[in-house]
């Protein structure tokens, strides 16, 4: 059967399954929309809180980046898994003894302040909006490689699935989905991998092929052989990189601080029963993570080393099947500059003959592997649900945000149970809508906002929050100058060095050579100080306020989520 | 000795585990992987450059490790303490 069909079947099959659970998990109660009623087993919430955080970007990305970039990609790999230390030891066992449903919930009712609030509200909907985008586009994409169909057919078909499970069962029914998707996207990612891995090295898992000698009887250590192509071509070195020490340490810190801030992930644990299921599930959910996580660079290795093998000084006449398909979507493209009929892929630009789409890595490396066309398929159901799952979680927060925070808690607070719930429905609707329209029309700015997101998250959410819990002193003042500051500071970098405003600047410029994209980390050392500075010289929180600080160091007594 | 006292040492006992157990997140990713990544390449365990390795693979293992080490350490001050949810 050729690769179109399965990719239907298999595909076909996911849909069915995923639409089925919405069906079977329809949300009747705002708590269950919201925080699928708080009773869900902290192992489902560590699969489900992995398929929410690994989206489009880790599935069909990350491993592509790391190919390109070698130790350099280690500032995804490490930030995007450290931030849940973080998570686990220092917010989620408090936010979930706090007890209610949101991030904003916590910032508004510990600095006593609907300003604080409403900068809360603010920074959620900018970062999830910019997450989203993303997700819908990588639909889009899937489904323009495999199954034929135009970009913008395949984000409609997408926004249909999400809107059904998510504005029908809201929390609940994405929480079960997310279960389903994250065993889906988890086998559709590992079963390549272990493929290739055996090809190349004859050890089949990857963690360990990675460090594993070549199976072509040569001897050679697979990244020995690696470092020796990179030498020959006049590639930087594929295990030290090219990137400064200061700006992988500011990245890396970036991004560790940013997924813990992120309110899509911390909304997870208040799914969960108890403070000590926080605890637990923050950790299955890692190791969940992990798996993809230290896969990832092994099939970086393998699909850097095929790459180079399969096309390094090849006649251009013949080159595989794969090669053409891809070039067909522009997003593989030779340039014949010396016209000798052959692909000259070297590190020197002037010379260079190949220009590959990073993003395309994953999806092309089993038809660069040549492995059967059913594992090709699922590799395109493995994006899908990685991007529809993610794009789910998010669109709940921002559906949360507008009937809970504003609506409920600023707007209109003696709204019933019932109309509180159709608001969160019609959120979550214009949601969707709103996120398909970026994915149909992204702007061009979305590769540089979704750094803007984690850096938003660290440089706002992250020090709000970890001062909110472990310094009984911080008050309002203090919490929401920080914010401020810590945001407008990163938004300035981010417009100057990304977009060019203020005069704009080159990677000379830097300050402390920090790339806007590690800017968060500085972001977040300026708004923990000023948050710090301006506390002390301003009136104590009220004791109330102390009290509850006091409360939710321990776990005893906290019932699930209520709404006061 | 009272109940307010027995509560801040819970939450001085706590914040030891966290100091102790972020030391070794740090130490691994920053540590290993980023500040000495050059010095620990210089050793080779298999294929792997032990630097390159911590970066890439190791530090995740252990910071799977150590979100599991708390779970432990906290369950157990919790019913020590008598603050626990049962």
């Amino acid at each position: 059967m050729d690769i179109q069909i399965w990719t239907y079947i298999i595909v076909g099959i996911t849909f069915a399954l995923y639409i089925g659970i919405a069906i079977w998990s329809r949300a009747g109660s705002t708590k269950e929309f919201y925080i699928a009623g708080g009773g869900v087993s902290p192992l489902a919430n560590g699969m489900a809180t992995a398929a929410d955080w690994m989206s489009a970007a880790s599935f069909i990305s990350m491993a592509g980046l790391i190919s390109f970039m070698g130790y350099d990609g280690t500032v995804y790999l490490m930030g995007w898994t450290g931030g849940y230390v973080l998570l686990a030891l220092l917010l989620a066992p408090y936010l979930r003894k706090f007890g209610k449903f949101t991030v904003p919930d916590f910032i508004g009712d510990r600095y006593y302040s609907n300003v604080a609030r409403t900068v809360a509200v603010l920074c959620a909907i900018i970062v999830s909006f910019t997450y989203v985008a993303g997700q819908m586009r990588g639909v889009g994409v899937v489904f323009a490689r495999f199954l034929e169909v135009p970009v913008t057919t395949g984000v409609y078909i997408g926004m249909a699935i999400v809107f059904f499970y998510a504005v029908l069962g809201g929390m609940k029914g994405i929480t079960y989905t997310q279960v389903a998707q994250f065993c889906v996207l988890i086998f559709a990612y590992m079963v390549p991998a272990f493929f290739i891995s055996i090809q190349l090295t004859g050890n089949f898992l990857p963690q360990l092929g990675f460090g594993s000698e070549l199976s072509d009887g040569s001897g050679v250590y697979l990244l020995d052989k690696l470092d020796a192509l990179h030498a020959e071509l006049g590639f930087a070195e594929y295990t030290s990189g090219s990137k400064s020490m200061t700006d992988v340490f500011a990245i890396t810190l970036a991004l560790m601080v940013g997924t813990a801030g992120l309110p899509h992930v911390i909304v997870r644990f208040f799914t969960v029963p108890k403070v000590r299921d926080a605890r637990k599930s923050a950790g299955y959910a890692l190791a969940f993570i992990a798996i993809l996580y230290t896969t990832a660079p092994a099939i970086g290795a393998f699909a850097r080393t095929n790459l180079i093998n399969t096309v390094s000084d090849q006649e251009y006449a013949s080159v595989p099947q794969w090669f053409s398909n891809w070039e067909k979507t522009g997003l593989i493209s030779f340039d014949d500059k010396n016209a000798d009929g052959k692909i000259q892929y070297v590190g020197d630009a002037e010379k260079n003959e190949l220009t590959i789409d990073r993003d395309i890595m994953v999806l092309a490396n089993p038809e660069i592997a040549d492995l059967p066309n059913w594992v090709i398929a699922l590799v395109a159901a493995g994006g899908l649900a990685a991007a529809l799952s993610t794009a789910a979680g998010l669109l709940l927060v921002i559906s949360t945000s507008l009937a809970h925070d504003l609506i409920k808690k600023q707007i209109k607070p003696d709204i019933s149970e019932k109309a509180e719930l159709i608001w969160a429905r019609i959120g979550a609707a214009v949601a969707v809508i709103v996120a398909g329209y970026f994915g149909i029309n992204p702007p061009g700015f979305v590769a540089a906002t979704v750094a803007l997101a984690f850096g938003l998250a660290a440089a706002s959410f992250f020090p709000a929050i970890i001062l909110g819990i472990f310094d009984k002193r911080m008050n309002k003042e203090g919490a929401i100058s920080g914010m401020v500051v810590g945001i407008t500071l990163m938004l300035f970098y981010m417009m100057k060095y990304k977009l060019q405003f203020f005069g704009g600047g080159t990677a000379a410029d830097w300050w402390f050579g920090i790339s806007p994209e590690g800017f968060g980390s500085i972001a977040m050392v300026v708004n923990l100080v000023i948050s710090f500075v301006v506390s002390r010289r301003t009136p104590e929180p009220p004791q109330n306020v102390q009290n509850l600080v006091e409360d939710i160091r321990f776990p005893r007594g906290a019932g699930t989520a209520s709404d006061h | 000795m009272d109940n307010k006292e027995k509560m801040k040492e819970y939450w001085r006992k706590n914040l030891r585990f966290l100091a102790i157990l972020l030391s070794i997140w740090f130490l691994v990713s920053y540590g290993f992987g980023i500040l000495f990544v050059d010095a620990l390449n210089t050793i080779k365990i298999g294929g792997f450059k032990l630097g390159f390795w911590f970066a890439q693979q190791g530090s995740i293992y252990v910071f799977v490790a150590l979100i599991f080490v708390y779970v432990n350490w906290m369950n157990k001050l919790d019913k020590e303490y008598d603050v626990d949810e049962d």
